[in-house]
């Protein structure tokens, strides 16, 4: 566990250095410009738009980050070769993925709490600027719990996304893992579609494949409430939890999986 | 007792091509044993197959057949990596991070704690002569500083058994000197060190035994003493003050006669030719005598002897 806990806290420390502020940074301006703009253009519905553009963008940062840190983690290190320092030292081949893992996760949520309180800041700024006429016109509370829960579920996706980026990653390119984590990222949206295929084509073999495809790709649907959220809709303990489980489980066979590639792979 | 490096058979074999990959043998049959305590040379022209055997012996390569253990335990197993420092051939280490924290992270991963931590690495810095800058972060480095941060890392724990591949590599002939003294430090307190390298005058310098790698496959191997000793191809004589008759008619009698500067000249003699003789009457007739050396077989002919021996290479390895 120690040796985990250090090559994690290694990743952390360089993503953070590296590249993370960058998309920090990114994220922070263009929600400001977004409100202010808003603020200016709209009447009554800036909150939705405001809180709509904020966890799309906690979304879509968060995405970025997650793959192409994730896609470096591994595949970098072996092409730099910075892996022939680490795997000579007393550190197992799966202590090092994990640990990998574990610090890109960290990094993640890093980034996301710091996305995460801009974005709070500015619903705070929107609640004590807004008129009490503007707040009556509100579906829901501008510093709404809720939204908290959609991130929740943001940062499980983006969890799963990086188990993905970080299994191709422990056998391909980094472009390759990149355009493979962000193909299986759109299917993953798309899912839903593949287990009710039958409908769309009433041809057996083809459907018994779709539904195939179904239960092996990932299903993020679930994981995107950002609706709920927004329009102030209640949402399931249960879903939540069930997604979670759902990550968990996912997660835990990508890792044991991209473990077992990278348990008997040559280094040249 | 256990030999420190020991390799039966060792034999790596590449997939090459897109469409219809072939084997290619990199490695083919080492087979070796390294004493506690001895410098190692592991010899051979680039694309030999130095680097394949080493990174075999960490376990950054799994072999296509054969064994490799050190210190008694089979290679890769992750508790003797604990008592083995290895630097590679043009080493790469996370450029973000200064060479101190590199190393804190490397002492932590060998389970070093606490004040350990700091000990062991202000001793591998100062070891390999980084001073102010083990505070800059790696990316601003050098070349050379780079491999003095490879080598720090690989002495960091006090090894047993320290594996080198190029660690004269990048460096300014001040920076291999170094290396050449840490070297001969790490076998005064009786590691054993396993170096490759091409260049000749290093091992010459350093080790106590040599192996000759080409195409793949172990084409020479023994004591420095016994292969720079194994033949004698001459003596060479540096006379001065030598009259032109003398001159004259040592011209006929031996290989060569060059002259220097200020009136000297190198006589190169047969190996047969009786030296003791030769200075006797040399100095008979007032020639003085500056020096006499045997000349011997130079590793570098012995390199290349056997480098050209070596059959080509097996391209279907299995």
């Amino acid at each position: 566990m120690r040796t985990i806990g250090l090559v994690a806290g290694a990743v952390f420390k360089e993503s953070v250095r590296d590249r993370v502020p960058y998309s920090m940074v990114i994220f922070a301006v263009l929600l400001m410009a977004a409100s202010y703009l808003i603020s200016q253009l709209t009447a009554g519905q800036d909150l939705k738009l405001i809180k709509d553009l904020g966890l799309a963008a906690l979304s879509v940062f968060g995405l970025l980050i997650a793959v192409f840190i994730g896609i470096g983690l591994v595949s970098k290190e072996v092409e730099k070769r910075s892996v022939y320092a680490l795997l000579t030292k007393p550190v197992t081949r799966a202590e090092f993925i994990v640990g990998k893992y574990v610090g890109l996760v960290a990094t993640l949520a890093a980034n996301l709490a710091v996305m995460t309180a801009a974005f709070y800041a500015v619903l705070l700024y929107m609640n004590v600027t807004a008129s009490a006429t503007v707040h009556a016109s509100w579906t829901a509370p501008a510093l709404d719990p809720r939204l908290l829960i959609a991130v929740g579920l943001i940062f499980a996706e983006l969890m799963l996304v990086t188990a993905i980026a970080l299994f191709f990653s422990t056998f391909s390119s980094p472009l390759l893992s990149a355009l493979l984590t962000l193909g299986l990222w759109v299917a993953g949206h798309f899912n839903t579609d593949l287990r009710n295929f039958e409908n769309v084509l009433d041809v057996a073999p083809v459907a018994w494949m779709a539904r195939g495809l179904y239960y092996v790709l990932p299903n993020l649907a679930p994981f995107n409430v950002k609706a709920e959220a927004v329009y102030g809709m209640p949402i399931a303990w249960s879903h939540v939890t069930y997604t979670a489980l759902y990550a968990v489980v996912y997660i835990s066979g990508l890792l044991v999986a991209a473990i077992a590639v990278f348990r008997r792979r040559d280094f040249k | 007792m256990a030999a420190a490096i020991e390799t039966e058979n060792l034999t790596k074999d590449f997939l090459v091509g897109f469409w219809r990959p072939r084997p290619y043998r990199a490695l083919d049959g080492l087979t070796l044993r390294v004493e506690a305590g001895e410098v190692f040379g592991f010899l051979g022209p680039n694309g030999a197959g130095k680097s394949t055997a080493i990174k075999l012996l960490m376990q950054l390569l799994y072999p296509t057949s054969g064994s490799a253990r050190i210190l008694g335990r089979p290679a890769g197993d992750v508790m003797t990596r604990r008592r083995v420092g290895f630097l590679a051939e043009n080493p790469y280490f996370y450029d973000s991070l200064t060479a101190e924290e590199l190393l804190v992270y490397f002492a932590k991963l060998f389970g070093y704690r606490g004040a350990d931590v700091a000990t062991r690495v202000a001793a591998a810095l100062d070891e390999v002569g980084l001073g102010a800058e083990r505070r800059m972060r790696l990316r601003q480095f050098s070349k050379g500083m780079v491999q003095r941060v490879g080598l720090a890392q690989a002495l960091l724990n006090g090894p047993e058994v320290v594996f080198l591949d190029e660690p004269m590599s990048g460096l300014d002939p001040f920076g291999r000197r170094q290396v050449r003294e840490i070297m001969l430090r790490l076998r005064e307190r009786g590691c054993t060190v396993f170096f490759s390298s091409h260049i000749l005058s290093d091992a010459e310098a350093l080790c106590s035994r040599v192996a000759v790698l080409a195409q793949g496959r172990l084409v020479a191997s023994g004591r420095l003493s016994d292969i720079l000793a194994f033949e004698l191809k001459g003596w060479e004589l540096v006379v001065a003050n030598m009259p032109d008759d003398v001159r004259a008619e040592l011209e006929r009698r031996v290989r060569r006669v060059t002259p220097l500067a200020d009136g000297r000249f190198t006589i190169d003699a047969a190996a047969d030719a009786d030296p003791a003789r030769l200075i006797h009457e040399l100095a008979g007739r007032g020639v003085k005598i500056v020096s006499l050396n045997p000349v011997r077989a130079t590793l570098e002919e012995y390199f290349v002897q056997s480098v050209q021996a070596a059959s080509p290479r097996q391209t279907g390895g299995l």
